[in-house]
């Protein structure tokens, strides 16, 4: 009884790391409202990590970083090959040109913090 | 947490009066979240503290008619940050003493033969309020890790903090159930492990604060270009000397400067005559000599005299900035090959989570007693060995060692995939002239049909020539000027690219060029064949002159091979890599030359144009054992920029120029070839580095999750300890750190022949 218990458990445990980590993953995210948003860097985590704007837009994203980890010091946009530097507690904006449509994935420079901007 | 109240400063333009100040300390004060704005109207720039963003600062002074930029100055940034990571630095240290202060003692008790079990009755009491104190270091010491994990949690992702806060998480919890109802738990497995949970908090922080140690070194080489930058300035204001930091001088500001002391930024001498430092741009050794009218650039050192120079270019804009931003940026860069690491990063904790819990189920059905124990060593282990940090760690940071060395050694890479081609390269086709050679031509012959003299050779074709810009043209005119001819007028010029040009003079149809110039109008050069053919053995460029349709002369034009052109191009032949050399000029000069410096393959008489088609024709070849062409082109980024656009990696040589940097992939900011020979060894060596960090990181996380699983058990009999789990991740990634810091020690053929030192 109790193996059994014990067995069905811990394969619960596996289907919801499988569906949380990968189903679940909310694939909306949040628009940007008038090619501007504020991105909190905090905690291991962007938030949002997923932004949504208009393929052939400028956009202007701004960080905030609030993390003292120099993981966080960074981030980068591998796909548009570029990378700036965050500083604490101080507001960076970047400026990204006009993209055609797609995800484009940013991250710190270990992917710890992952994030994705998709141009819709 | 910082409430991200800062202090801004931005340079005021249009303000022309006093009193245009209290309308900008208002419009400034008027934005939400701004505290205090202070107009300064001498140094025309204004100080705003709170917590408003820079761009409604900007607007808001924009809006009542002035302008406004912010002030950015890296050397500050650069030190607020270290100043940050000093900061945190001694914070994860005080985290790692509270957490082994509690863990160490508790190990030790259990090493030396302390009893880790808990049986009902009175010992519990003690294990339970171990368990809180424990607790209570977790949440001091490792609290950022939980706050981490569950925020992570929320948004779908997971990162190291979930591994970290799962794996401690989980000993814990089970520990706690031992220590509170051991009745339910089986006599073997009740074993508590609150050593284990500390002592990985200890360790994590630990491997944290020695990675932020050996990271700060490794931008080292921007802070060598950061102190290039002078931080003060001595401008004349209303005709007095005021000295101001450097980010307030503005566009056209005169300035003074002292011997000694650095240009601040880019500009041109009004007044004065000095001797100028050049090398850290240019790597040019000899100072060169200023005068009114020259261009000074920002980092450059004046030596002798005392110049007054008008401010060109300030901040941002300065070639010393340029440079700074340009390797600030390929030291973020990702070369291709750290792709593969990526894809495999965003996956991995998610992963391990499964494999972890995959490996507690073989434990629990197919293991011996005590199964539960093992179940939760084997999982707990799994998770704190997986390390995807040394994975996601291991191409940034020997990148950013490698484009620093690579600037050190006055090479600028423009991007990670230029790092990565240029290692591969098999083929590095090198331009002739101003490449190989000095691109300084000058007249070393000069010979005349019998009808004519040599200076009214030289006369027309300077005439002619005085209104081309091509580097043969230049050394014709000065030859002229030199000998003090005069330059007569010249009507209906006309240039063809890579033959050579026309245009009447004194009523003469005259054409100058080379041989195929003149074959194309007829012009019959016999007469002279024998004079052009001695300057082309010579490696010297004739150049036909012909007057109304005949020939009138030829005019021999050399250029120096740069001295140490043989050395450098041996130092690619050693690689393994074929030279061949490309030009315009005909065979017989280009060979003349490739034999002075040790090229055999020659591919001469190339217009312009068709430089790039040859490029491409060689990329489609393959090379002996038929793998891919990897070509390089260097040339001088202007002349050149279509053939080094279309080849694999392009190297503009000897110009800090915009224009160089912008059409290159790798700029090479000296004159000499070695700078090529090392941009190749840096990147070879950088490239070298990240494999073996890939691999090291690879093998680690391979090895590394299926023992900590148990692999070795069935075999040996062994378990991994959570603890030791818990050093080797800390170790791991400050080993990939500690490598690519190696890199910071690397030291190309030619520093290395030249101070007899050892490989390192």
């Amino acid at each position: 009884m109790n193996t059994l218990l014990v067995n069905v458990i811990g394969l619960a445990l596996l289907a919801f790391v499988i569906y949380w980590f990968w189903l679940a993953k909310p694939s909306k995210g949040t628009k940007a409202e008038s090619g501007k948003i504020t991105i909190k860097v905090a905690n291991g985590v962007y938030s949002p990590a997923v932004i949504e704007a208009p393929a052939g837009k400028p956009i202007s994203l701004s960080f905030l970083r609030e993390d003292p980890s120099p993981c966080a010091q960074k981030v980068v946009f591998a796909d548009l090959d570029i990378s700036e530097d965050l500083p604490l507690g101080k507001t960076k904006t970047i400026q990204l040109p006009a993209q055609p449509t797609g995800d484009y994935r940013f991250t710190c420079q270990m992917q710890m913090y992952q994030g994705t901007l998709k141009f819709i | 947490m910082n409430s991200g109240k800062v202090t801004t400063q931005l340079n005021i333009t249009g303000a022309k009066c006093a009193g245009c100040v209290r309308k900008i300390e208002q419009a400034l004060q008027s934005v939400e979240g701004v505290e205090k704005a202070s107009v300064n109207f001498a140094d025309r720039t204004a100080e705003v503290e709170g917590s408003a963003r820079c761009e409604l600062l900007i607007a808001a002074v924009e809006d009542i008619g002035y302008g406004a930029s912010v002030i950015e100055d890296e050397g500050k940034a650069q030190e607020e940050r270290e100043a940050e990571e000093m900061k945190y630095y001694r914070k994860l240290i005080r985290n790692m003493w509270l957490a082994l202060g509690l863990g160490i003692p508790l190990m030790a008790w259990g090493l030396l033969g302390g009893e880790m079990m808990v049986q009902p009755g009175s010992s519990q009491i003690v294990w339970l309020a171990m368990g809180l104190i424990t607790l209570a270091v977790m949440a001091i010491s490792g609290g950022h890790f939980y706050t981490g994990a569950w925020k992570a949690f929320k948004n779908h992702s997971a990162n190291m903090d979930t591994l970290i806060a799962s794996g401690t998480g989980a000993a814990w919890i089970y520990s706690m159930a031992v220590a509170a109802i051991p009745g339910l738990i089986p006599e073997l497995a009740r074993h508590v492990y609150f050593e284990a949970s500390a002592m990985i908090i200890g360790l994590i922080n630990l491997g944290l604060a020695l990675e932020i140690r050996a990271r700060g070194k490794t931008s080292q080489a921007i802070k060598r270009l950061l102190d290039l930058q002078a931080k003060t300035a001595t401008v004349i204001r209303d005709g007095e000397d005021v000295q101001i930091s450097v980010e307030k001088v503005l566009k056209g500001d005169l300035i003074r400067v002292r011997p000694g002391e650095r240009i601040a930024v880019d500009g041109e001498v009004t007044e004065g005559k000095s001797l100028l430092d050049e090398s850290m741009l240019t790597g040019e050794p000899i100072p060169v000599e200023k005068k009114a009218g020259d261009q000074v650039s920002a980092g450059t050192i004046n030596q002798t005299g005392s110049l007054v120079y008008k401010a060109v270019k300030v901040g941002k804009d300065t070639a010393l900035a340029h440079i700074i931003a340009m390797v600030k940026k390929a030291q973020n860069a990702k070369p291709p090959i750290g792709r593969l690491a990526d894809s495999i990063s965003a996956v991995f904790v998610p992963v391990v989570l499964c494999i972890a819990v995959i490996a507690a189920l073989i434990w629990f059905n197919i293991g011996p007693e005590p199964k539960i124990a093992h179940m939760l060593v084997a999982a707990t282990t799994v998770l704190i060995i997986a390390c995807p940090c040394a994975l996601g760690l291991a191409t940034p940071m020997s990148v950013m060692v490698g484009v620093g060395k690579a600037a050190e050694a006055g090479v600028l890479i423009r991007n990670g995939q230029a790092l990565q081609v240029s290692s591969e390269i098999t083929t590095m086709v090198l331009d002739k002239t101003g490449t190989i050679t000095q691109g300084h031509p000058s007249v070393t012959e000069i010979s005349a049909v019998d009808s004519l003299d040599q200076t009214r050779v030289l006369q027309l074709a300077a005439s002619l020539e005085k209104v081309s810009e091509h580097p043969l043209a230049l050394a014709v005119v000065e030859a002229a000027k030199s000998r003090k001819q005069d330059i007569l007028p010249v009507s209906d010029f006309d240039t063809a690219s890579g033959l050579g040009v026309k245009g009447v003079v004194d009523t003469q149809a005259l054409l100058l060029g080379n041989q195929r110039w003149m074959k194309q109008n007829d012009i019959n050069i016999e007469e002279i064949s024998e004079a052009a053919n001695r300057m082309s053995e010579r490696g010297e460029t004739p150049l036909y002159l012909a007057v109304d349709g005949a020939v009138a002369g030829v005019i021999g034009v050399a250029d120096q091979v740069k001295p140490d052109s043989k050395a450098a191009i041996q130092r690619l032949q050693s690689r393994g890599i074929r030279v061949i050399m490309l030009t315009g000029d005909i065979e017989k000069t280009a060979h003349a030359i490739a034999d002075q410096v040790g090229v055999d393959e020659v591919i001469a008489e190339v217009m312009p144009e068709d430089k790039a088609r040859v490029i491409e024709d060689l990329k489609a070849r393959t090379t002996s054992g038929n793998k891919a062409n990897k070509v390089g082109m260097t040339g001088d980024g202007i002349n050149d920029a279509p053939a080094l656009a279309s080849a694999d990696v392009g190297f503009a040589i000897g110009t800090g120029t915009d224009v160089a940097i912008e059409s290159a992939d790798i700029t090479l900011m000296r004159g000499s070839l070695h700078g090529l020979a090392d941009a190749i060894e840096v990147s070879q060596a950088t490239v070298r580095n990240i494999k073996q960090n890939l691999f090291g990181a690879f093998v680690y996380n391979t090895l590394g999750i299926p023992i900590a699983a148990g692999l070795l058990y069935p075999i040996f009999g062994i378990l991994m300890s959570p603890v030791l789990a818990g050093a080797a991740m800390s170790l791991s990634s400050v080993t990939v750190v500690s490598n690519a810091n190696r890199l910071r020690l690397f030291k190309t053929s030619n520093q290395k022949s030249a101070t007899g030192g050892q490989r390192s």
